[in-house]
């Protein structure tokens, strides 16, 4: 399933984190990433990223995430989110 | 060398000297009661010798600077100060490098002072705290040697042997006449308490006394009395007047410190300290402030009369003053403009130095005299230290203040504080920096329960007893750590661009640089 659209989940508040997704031409997944607790926390929010991807089957994404220390379970959510949203998949009236 | 609580320390540090590590709470006592104390200068003048000078640079000039002396000032403009830049580009213009700055504290005011310091215009700073750029630039490594961090009380008492040696002491005053009596409780620039310049002027070489409002003799109250004083000077601005001390001071609606303030409240009410009698104090916002706000109810459902208030000072104490809970404020600090008109007016509203506030040396120090006080922190540990000083980055960005002062000499010391915040865990296991140590600390009150000194088993008695939520600290880290994750440490070099001086002198931590 490829990124159709550009869409984005999430906000820059406090223990949230803003991800915004666009269709991609290039091979790949390319992720813009900063975080307020890059120092504690860089590798393994990376690492949630890539495996909600991995277990949505995104291969070639254009990624920017903007954590402002946001938990796992929020992180995961967002970026669910906004790969729902940018296949143009998401059912319901905040689609 | 090793001090008590396993922390490094360095013998001696180049521009410090010898160190004396930290050994307890209590540790230097008896060598307190013995310290020499330096003289105070004498200040002989003739018969109706003229104090005033024209502008701040002929009372800099007639003060005699020279390389690698010792300016200090008061932080009571906190963020609308624009004294020091002032001064240091007089400095500047004079040629005069190496300074030391000993500041009763920095403010985000102060990242004017950056280019100041990598041009080595200054490469010394004592001072309470620091933040912003400036502490991003020390934090950096840009002193050559490494900022002393002191507490309010630990700064009269490095003054008063000589540790902190000021050759000019340049002070603020919102208020001045002629002869350098000054205060700062009244005047268009208004900010209350000269608490933490007091000693300054008594203990420099040349106190410079700068006000922008210049008064007819006697300028009345004389804060800081013109026997200290040897020059006067009028100049345009000393600040910024809506960042100095604005309106009154709100209490948060943030419901997770309202709730952690409850809490605090709770458990103080459940202790043999909430009584008649009671003397308190809060911080100047969060939830520390807000403890306050739930005390004063309480305070009037039981018909409980206090004592005095202390500190710190905002118009949420001089309200409960008003309203008869307590007797007296004692005031080094005032955080809005109702305080500044509450001291001028209430005569139970008393202005104090940092000497009296805080220091060890004082037999009447009034931190060694209160109940109760609520404090705020950036981390604590499991062994109840607090970290007020160094931030997720490992950064020099926070202020010691009367932190360990009151934390030490109250009956019952209170850390409010979420269990996390944007992720990064406050309880854990071993605190980046330790300016209070654990053993003066008796509660940590959180949203997720409140833990209880081990040393204190009466205190667990009653809270126990009174069906509050007391829990093991180890337990809540262990906890917070399963919800926020295991965090990687920030990464530090060898070099020490801090030191912590414990408010008794010993060195209870040191600071290293953040590897970037």
């Amino acid at each position: 399933m490829k990124i159709i659209n550009k869409a984005q989940a999430g906000s820059f508040e406090s223990s949230d984190i803003l991800v915004m997704v666009e269709p991609s031409d290039a091979k790949g997944r390319n992720i813009e990433f900063s975080s307020t607790v890059g120092i504690q926390y860089g590798e393994s929010i990376l690492a949630e990223i890539h495996s909600v991807l991995d277990e949505m089957n995104v291969e070639d994404v254009q990624m920017i995430v903007n954590d402002k220390g946001a938990l796992v379970p929020t992180i995961r959510a967002r970026v669910e989110t906004a790969i729902t949203r940018g296949r143009g998949e998401q059912k319901g009236t905040l689609a | 060398m090793k001090n008590s609580l396993g922390k490094e320390i360095p013998e001696s540090i180049e521009g410090l000297g010898k160190l004396i590590p930290y050994t307890g709470a209590w540790g230097l006592q008896d060598r307190l009661d013995e310290v020499k104390l330096v003289p105070v200068p004498a200040k002989a003048r003739k018969p109706h010798y003229d104090k005033t000078c024209a502008n701040l640079e002929e009372a800099i000039k007639k003060s005699q600077p020279f390389n690698g002396m010792c300016v200090s000032f008061h932080h009571h403009l906190r963020g609308g100060d624009q004294l020091i830049i002032q001064a240091m580009e007089i400095f500047k213009k004079l040629g005069i490098k190496d300074i030391c700055i000993a500041s009763s504290s920095l403010t985000t005011a102060h990242d004017c002072l950056v280019p100041f310091v990598l041009d080595g215009t200054i490469t010394k700073i004592f001072s309470s705290g620091i933040r912003g750029e400036l502490g991003r630039t020390v934090s950096e490594g840009a002193l050559p040697n490494p900022i002393v961090i002191h507490s309010h009380g630990g700064r009269a008492r490095a003054i008063k042997e000589g540790r902190i040696k000021i050759d000019i002491a340049i002070l603020a005053a919102a208020a001045a006449d002629n002869e350098g009596n000054a205060t700062g409780q009244h005047g268009p620039s208004a900010f209350g308490s000269m608490g933490y310049g007091m000693i300054d002027a008594q203990y420099a070489k040349n106190t410079i006394i700068v006000t922008d409002n210049m008064v007819e003799f006697p300028c009345v109250p004389a804060s800081v009395p013109a026997h200290y004083v040897d020059f006067v000077t009028e100049i345009e601005t000393i600040g910024d007047a809506k960042k100095i001390a604005g309106g009154t001071t709100r209490i948060t609606k943030a419901p997770l410190d309202l709730k952690i303030a409850k809490m605090a409240a709770d458990a103080i009410i459940a202790t043999d300290y909430f009584k008649n009698g009671i003397s308190f104090q809060v911080g100047a916002g969060g939830a520390s402030l807000a403890v306050a706000k739930y005390i004063r109810k309480a305070m009037i459902e039981k018909e409980v009369q206090g004592s005095f208030l202390l500190g710190g000072v905002t118009s949420v104490c001089t309200d409960m003053l008003e309203e008869g809970l307590f007797k007296s404020i004692f005031d080094v600090q005032g955080f809005d403009a109702a305080v500044s008109s509450s001291l001028l007016n209430n005569p139970k509203h008393i202005e104090i130095s940092s000497d009296q506030y805080a220091s060890p040396m004082n037999s009447g120090a009034m931190t060694n005299k209160i109940d109760v006080v609520a404090l705020g922190a950036l981390e604590v540990d499991t062994d109840f230290n607090v970290n007020v000083i160094t931030s997720s980055t490992g950064d020099i960005m926070g202020a010691s203040g009367g932190h360990s002062d009151t934390a030490a000499g109250a009956n019952l010391s209170i850390v409010v504080a979420p269990s996390f915040r944007g992720r990064l865990p406050i309880i854990v296991d071993k605190v980046m920096t330790v300016v209070t140590p654990g053993e003066s600390v008796d509660l940590v009150v959180t949203e997720r329960g409140i833990c209880v000194n081990p040393l204190r088993k009466d205190l667990e008695k009653q809270l126990k007893e009174a069906g509050l939520w007391v829990r093991d600290i180890k337990e809540l880290a262990k906890e917070v750590e399963e919800i926020v994750g295991k965090p990687a440490h920030v990464a530090t070099t060898d070099k020490i661009i801090g030191v912590v001086e414990y408010r008794d002198g010993s060195i209870i931590d040191v600071i290293r640089q953040p590897k970037k």
